[in-house]
């Protein structure tokens, strides 16, 4: 196990450097020099002299290599730079807004899943049954709703219920709060992105165990347990779940970087000053330092998450540890 | 082998019902898939009519997608306006009509981009093989390192907003992800018995690759493409919803959803409501007929 788990992360190295020298060049690509673009006021003019400033902090006045070899080196020690657009150094902002949408991926994740699950398994037990269709019914229109579409219903529906009951319209709170200081306070604000970026989450992750599930359920060791008329229950938790449980780990693994997007389209939504939103502005403000160094921060966690998923497939399946 | 096996079991009649059956008139075999797929069947009929409405956009909206009323803003539904108008008074129905224009020509075009490059990148992997392969499969592993939407976000970043734009930056992440499966059942393909009799014949490579690989390949492009569809359907209407896709004062789904939408989302709420449900119907729709359309052309790939 030691021997695969070192092997997969010497694999995870060529990947984000790969990653990082995709962003260099893309961010590269952009016609003309991003200096002038940034510094370009109304009708096109701008200050030489802080367009020179700004290709010296950049460092674009020197070679191309030069370059990347100091953002790569950069990104090894986590220093980002500086933002193009506030001028403070990428990692403060990023660690002003970090915990609020951690929070919100880490809930969305565990309430996605402690959802889909039993779901799931309800719906391959009780195969073509009204329980199993409502369950399909749930988790198709899961995958076909959009993450801020939802956010925008569930704004509607707490404005008009609220008024409804409580005679005053009542929005949820947008200045985070961490959970250990005033957890009602947090919780009223940071359920409904919640609920909306974990609804696809449990979407899918229902319709896998459900099929894998069903695959499972027919396998002929299964027969052989009910045939020696083992408790149908015992059957189900000891001997079908943990083996349809290696695609459904693959998939919550997959289905992280659509919760990452779903992230970034519902903090908009919110307005929640999370990372999402700091992505968003950065792009619109053509902020590249900003953008290039949240979009790494991003890969970084994705393919860790992933790394993370493959050592529990490992542990979970014997035969991937010794291929 | 297995061709003898079959010739053995087969007798003359029984092999001429299979050739009968394979030769059966298309509509035949359309009421058999209809009759199988019955929810395939209700999102087809969905798809054909969106694809009705796209195209006979000018003819079907009753208003002028564009044009403000300012005497008529933030109407509630009414018998002139079926679904009410917007906070500069346009006609929410028409411009969901020509909404669907917008999404259905970026998801057709994305989906058809991305997974025809795929496939070519992917045949062209397996089948050449060696350093090429292995450089290939490396790119992709970076290119999949990215979800998809931070890259069509990069990509706008770096391309700027508008529709063509859109366009390359959603296309752009579907090419590894389709080039990667296409890759994997070329793999298998490349040493089949008849590949290598192929070959043996004198075939150009440029034949076997086109008459023998590419033909086999089909029904995953196919599976591709149709799941790639809702994808970017959706990839858009969020870009544009972000400010960073579609710009005003053109008609997308996404984009009348930003704005007002939220501004207006108590007094006007159907402003929110009728854009939203058209995307969630329309990906809804795709993606059912995906899982018909992969559930008939390869029941092995049922489980994901």
């Amino acid at each position: 196990m030691r021997k695969y788990i070192f092997k997969r992360l010497l694999l995870v190295i060529p990947t984000l450097f790969g990653a990082a020298a995709l962003v260099f060049i893309m961010l590269r690509l952009i016609p003309g020099d991003i200096c002038e673009i940034r510094m370009a006021g109304d009708g096109g003019y701008f200050d030489k002299a802080a367009v020179d400033t700004c290709r010296g902090e950049m460092g674009t006045n020197k070679p191309m290599l030069t370059q990347f070899v100091s953002f790569v080196w950069g990104l090894m020690r986590f220093d980002f730079g500086t933002s193009m657009w506030t001028g403070q150094p990428v990692l403060t902002e990023v660690a002003l807004r970090f915990e609020l949408s951690l929070q919100v991926a880490i809930m969305s994740t565990i309430i996605g899943v402690i959802i889909a699950i039993p779901l799931g398994i309800i719906s391959a037990v009780r195969q073509n049954t009204w329980l199993d269709y409502m369950v399909r019914g749930f988790s198709i229109a899961g995958i076909a709703t959009p993450a801020f579409w939802l956010g925008l219903m569930i704004i509607i529906g707490l404005l008009v219920s609220t008024q409804h009951f409580l005679g005053t319209p009542w929005m949820p709170p947008i200045t985070y709060i961490p959970i250990w200081e005033d957890p009602v306070y947090n919780l009223s604000m940071l359920i409904w992105p919640t609920v909306a970026t974990g609804y696809r989450y449990s979407a899918v992750v229902t319709r896998m165990t459900r099929s894998a599930l069903l695959e499972v359920l027919r396998e002929d060791y299964v027969r052989t347990a009910r045939a020696k008329g083992l408790w149908e229950k015992v059957i189900i938790r000891k001997h079908a779940l943990k083996n349809a449980m290696l695609p459904v780990v693959t998939i919550i693994g997959l289905e992280f970087a659509f919760l990452m997007g779903g992230l970034v389209v519902t903090e908009q939504v919110f307005n929640l000053n999370g990372i999402g939103k700091l992505f968003i502005e950065s792009v619109l403000n053509n902020d590249y330092t900003m953008t290039q160094s949240l979009v790494m921060l991003v890969v970084m966690i994705f393919v860790m998450v992933n790394f993370a998923v493959d050592i529990g497939y490992a542990w979970l399946d014997p035969r991937i540890r010794y291929n | 082998m297995t061709g003898e096996a079959i010739a053995v079991r087969l007798p003359r009649a029984d092999i001429e019902a299979e050739l009968a059956a394979a030769r059966r008139p298309f509509f035949k075999a359309l009421g058999t898939w209809v009759r199988n797929q019955p929810l395939g069947t209700v999102s087809l009929l969905g798809i054909i009519f969106l694809i009705f409405m796209a195209i006979f956009a000018p003819q079907l909206s009753p208003f002028d997608p564009v044009v403000p009323h300012y005497d008529e803003m933030l109407a509630a539904p009414n018998a002139e306006y079926w679904l009410g108008t917007d906070q500069y008074g346009r006609d929410i129905l028409s411009r969901i009509i020509w909404g669907a224009r917008t999404a259905l020509y970026i998801g057709f075009t994305c989906a058809i981009l991305g997974s025809t490059l795929g496939l070519v990148l992917g045949v062209a992997s397996a089948y050449i093989g060696g350093w090429f392969d292995l450089v290939i499969q490396r790119m992709i592993d970076v290119f999949l390192a990215f979800p998809l939407i931070i890259l069509a976000l990069v990509a706008v970043a770096v391309f700027g907003t508008g529709t063509d734009k859109v366009i390359i930056a959603i296309a752009l992440p579907f090419v590894p992800e389709c080039a990667r499966v296409v890759r994997a059942g070329a793999l298998a393909l490349r040493e089949l018995p008849y590949v290598d009799a192929a070959r043996a014949l004198g075939f150009s490579n440029l034949r076997i690759i086109l008459r023998h690989i590419v033909p086999n390949c089909m029904a995953t492009y196919l599976i591709m493409l149709t799941s790639f569809l809702g994808q970017a359907i959706l990839t858009e209407a969020s870009l544009s919803y972000l400010g960073l896709g579609v710009q005003e004062p053109n008609a997308a789904w996404g984009l009348m959803l930003q704005g007002g939408a939220e501004e207006y989302a108590e007094s006007a709420m159907w402003i929110a409501v009728f854009p939203g449900l058209a995307i969630t119907l329309a990906v809804f729709a795709f993606n059912l007929f995906g899982d018909a359309l992969r559930d008939t052309l390869d029941p092995k790939l049922r489980a994901r």
